[in-house]
């Protein structure tokens, strides 16, 4: 429980200017809910870890890392290259008898759910804890879906942190509960989980160290179809059993009895801020308040007392009904009526509206505007996406554009991109398109698709595989930028760094393409406009050749966020000269946020501390108003 | 004393660092905190929104109407999150045009240091050099030595002393 830790006294370090608990070596840190769940990890004695970077998921690795080299423990780490990859290698590692964790964003674990269904009925025998976080809102995701139900679905147990100080003890419990059931366990914590800092209470690592001992039993490890029944039941068993478990009977904040037979239940960071609405209000103590840590499976005996002990019951959770659903009972108000919005997330804003609903409290109509006006994101100054995108829509203005997930969705702000779907989908969405056009037997649109080197290594290869052997008809671009950016620039297989930062053994995407029967193949620095636009028109008459099929163009130029590769760009200085007559073609077609418009004059301008002098906008304007002055080309 | 704070700006403008300089000083110090902050793709220039809250509280994020300071690090901002500051409450905005609030342009401040990115910390100097903060500059000074990269530390904490010393205007 999170408020536990302030029961110790602190005594201060005069070395370190550290607060250090001094009952024990444990000492507060301010940690972001992410590091507080690579802390436990590590010091629960997790051997393997394994990842794949997707907000809000991604900081829990760098933080593994970090404290396993500050406690010594050795430990293998890796960004595998999708989630099903990471799951399964994190697995077979608890087969042995070592712990081990997988971490992921919510849809992350839709791509390792092949594993993850599985895994319930085969078990595990080390700790195995798979931490999937999930983003009401949502955020930074194509979803916002709650990955309790899937635990439900996969009849796997599922814990729910309300803070990042719970979500460290709860990885303890999470091993402790995967090793004593053979199960392996989820811990879900939602984005306000994750990106919420606080100061936690930091031990040493457990000494747990299992000499690695996989044990063959072809019935469990195999389990042909004449094994599952008995392991379905025995699945079934195990979940019967821990819902009788009394640690996980719901924590009650009981009422005074002023208001008999009412009670509210929660979990997650909604139980954190319904918790602090109500102490806000004046009814903490008033009415009963449960916090729920284990919304799957839910204690037998607290659905029985919710059944027969209250009138009055109100669930607030995100982002499903998980726990109302196993109520199963009509008096219970929440998501299925409406009661609690269904959709979103369930901000403190929100929260105040259905409690003073539900608890009839007399309020003044206090009208609280809603921010707007936000900013939408776009792509950084000097990005060689936008050149990428620029060359693509300029030299095919009919064309159909599938693109992918990472920083480049952005291009849609240029209209350079027309589906985002999931982890890969761009290339089959590109032979779908193609194979549609085709059985009419008219012009096929040009159709350019645009996928980032990551996304490809995760799940564009199989497409890129099937759409060759298919016969399929379209451009490919792979904007290569040597990172996966939008997490916060984590290696791929090509730059060939490994998570903790030793060298790799380097996989390369032009080896990749050629592999798969690719046969017309370019590289080309987008930020060559001319020439990447020369590639396009080849790569179209190829595709539309007799002998067709996918053309592959690698847009390589290292990501602007990497201080170390920008160094070794070119710097040129732009300038806007009078010709410009304030058409607005570079900030509409190029939004590039450097490029602003002066109101005064009329004309673009050049905003000089955003600029990176990528040099691009030159072939930009239509009247080569904006030119590079210093450092020519 | 409990404060809870927000800070307001766009996604590389070096908000999350100062989220983090708030939280160490307090921890420093001996209080509770907890904090919320925006990632993912709204980083990529795009709004972004930190909460603070120092003491005992439980939910890591501000009601409308319920914060005691307001950083904003882009005077657009304003417009947009003022209505999680309390009647009470204090603004200090990053701009050179007046209002109902504490102005100071940190952005040509730090331009004219020769380093833009220190933006953040002399407006953090400035907040807490008029008293709007829930500790002294001496509390922030060390948070900020805690926790910046080492090349980094003097720019910061130049930064930060220009700021402090703008208290007056």
């Amino acid at each position: 429980m999170d408020s536990l830790p302030w029961l110790f006294f602190y005594a201060r370090s005069a070395q370190k200017g550290e607060l250090r608990l001094s009952m024990s070596k444990s000492k507060e840190k301010i940690l972001m809910g992410n590091e507080a769940i690579g802390r436990g990890l590590v010091e629960c004695g997790c051997d393997l870890f394994a990842s794949y970077p997707g907000t809000p998921a991604s900081e829990v690795m760098p933080a593994v890392i970090r404290f396993a080299e500050e406690l010594n423990r050795p430990m293998h780490v890796e960004w595998s290259v999708n989630e099903k990859v990471a799951f399964e290698t994190a697995l077979a590692a608890s087969y042995t008898g070592k712990r081990s964790a997988v971490a992921m964003k919510q849809v992350g674990l839709n791509v390792a759910a092949d594993p993850l269904m599985r895994s319930a009925y085969l078990g595990c025998i080390g700790g195995f804890v798979i931490v999937v976080a999930d983003d009401p809102g949502p955020y930074s995701s194509q979803t916002e879906q709650d990955s309790r139900l899937f635990a439900h679905f996969a009849k796997i147990p599922v814990l729910d942190p309300s803070s990042p100080a719970e979500a460290k003890s709860m990885i303890a419990e999470a091993f402790e509960l995967s090793e004593r059931y053979e199960l392996p366990v989820i811990l879900r914590p939602t984005t306000r989980v994750c990106h919420a800092r606080q100061n936690v209470t930091c031990l040493e690592a457990a000494a747990i160290s299992k000499i690695s001992d996989f044990k063959k039993d072809p019935g469990r490890w195999i389990a042909t179809p004449m094994f599952l029944k008995g392991l379905h039941r025995a699945l079934d068993e195990k979940l019967d059993r821990i819902s009788e478990e009394e640690r996980f009977y719901p924590r009650l904040c009981p009422g005074d009895g002023s208001m008999p037979m009412t009670c509210i239940i929660s979990s997650g960071v909604s139980y954190s801020n319904t918790y602090e609405l109500l102490e806000d209000m004046g009814y903490l103590g008033k009415v009963d308040i449960y916090q729920v840590t284990l919304p799957y499976p839910l204690n037998r005996h607290f659905i029985e007392k919710i059944q027969s002990g209250y009138e009055r019951v109100l669930v607030i959770e995100e982002t499903y009904p998980v726990v109302e659903l196993q109520l199963a009972d009509e008096k219970v108000l929440g998501k299925r009526s409406g009661y609690v919005p269904r959709e979103g997330e369930l901000t403190p804003d929100i929260i105040e509206g259905v409690l003073i609903k539900y608890l009839e409290v007399p309020t003044p109509a206090e009208k609280i505007s809603q921010p707007h006006g936000e900013k939408r994101p776009t792509l950084c100054a000097g990005c060689p996406h936008r050149a990428a995108f620029y060359a693509i829509k300029s030299t095919f203005s009919k064309g159909i554009f599938p693109s992918d997930i990472g920083c480049y969705t952005l291009g849609m702000n240029l209209e350079a991109i027309d589906t985002c779907h999931c982890m890969g989908a761009c290339i089959s969405q590109g032979a779908g398109f193609y194979h549609a056009y085709a059985l009419d037997g008219k012009e096929i649109p040009p159709i350019v698709v645009t996928i980032g080197d990551s996304t490809f290594f995760h799940a564009g290869i199989p497409g890129l595989i099937n759409a060759v052997f298919q016969k399929a008809r379209f451009m490919l671009v792979i904007l290569d930028n040597s990172t996966t950016a939008m997490t916060g620039n984590q290696p791929t297989p090509q730059e060939g760094t490994l998570a903790d930062g030793r060298p790799g053994n380097k996989v390369l995407i032009s080896d990749l393409v050629k592999a798969c029967g690719v046969r017309f193949f370019r590289e080309s620095d987008p930020y060559d406009l001319n020439r990447f636009v020369l590639y396009l028109k080849e790569a179209d008459q190829f595709v539309q050749g007799e002998d067709g099929g996918v053309a592959v163009i690698v847009s390589k130029h290292p990501c602007v966020l990497d201080k170390e590769a920008l160094k070794s760009q070119k710097v040129y200085t732009i300038s806007v000269s009078d010709e410009c007559v304030g058409c607005k073609h570079c900030i509409e077609e190029f939004e590039c946020p450097a490029i602003i418009y002066d109101e005064e004059l009329r004309q673009a301008k050049i905003d000089e501390i955003v600029c990176t002098g990528c040099g691009v906008c030159e072939d930009v304007c239509p009247l080569h108003a904006i030119f590079v002055t210093e450092g020519r080309k | 004393m409990k404060q809870q704070i927000i800070l307001s700006g766009t996604g590389g403008q070096g908000i999350l660092f100062i989220t983090r300089v708030l939280a160490e000083a307090a921890i420093l110090e001996g209080r509770e905190v907890i904090t919320s902050e925006t990632h993912g793709m709204a980083m990529r220039g795009g709004t972004v929104l930190s909460h603070v809250k120092i003491g005992s509280f439980k939910s890591p994020l501000i009601r409308k109407g319920r914060a005691d300071v307001g950083l904003f690090f882009k005077k657009e901002n304003v417009a947009i999150h003022e209505s999680y500051i309390g009647k009470s409450g204090l603004k200090f905005v990053n701009t050179n045009i007046l209002g109902n609030y504490h102005c100071l342009d940190a952005t040509t401040i730090a331009h004219d240091m020769g380093a833009v990115v220190v933006m953040n910390l002399v407006l953090l100097g400035y907040a807490v050099g008029k008293g709007g903060l829930f500790c002294g500059p001496d509390l922030l000074r060390r948070a900020i030595k805690k926790i910046s990269n080492p090349k980094h530390t003097n720019l910061n904490m130049k930064g930060f002393e220009e700021g402090l010393a703008r208290k007056e205007s």
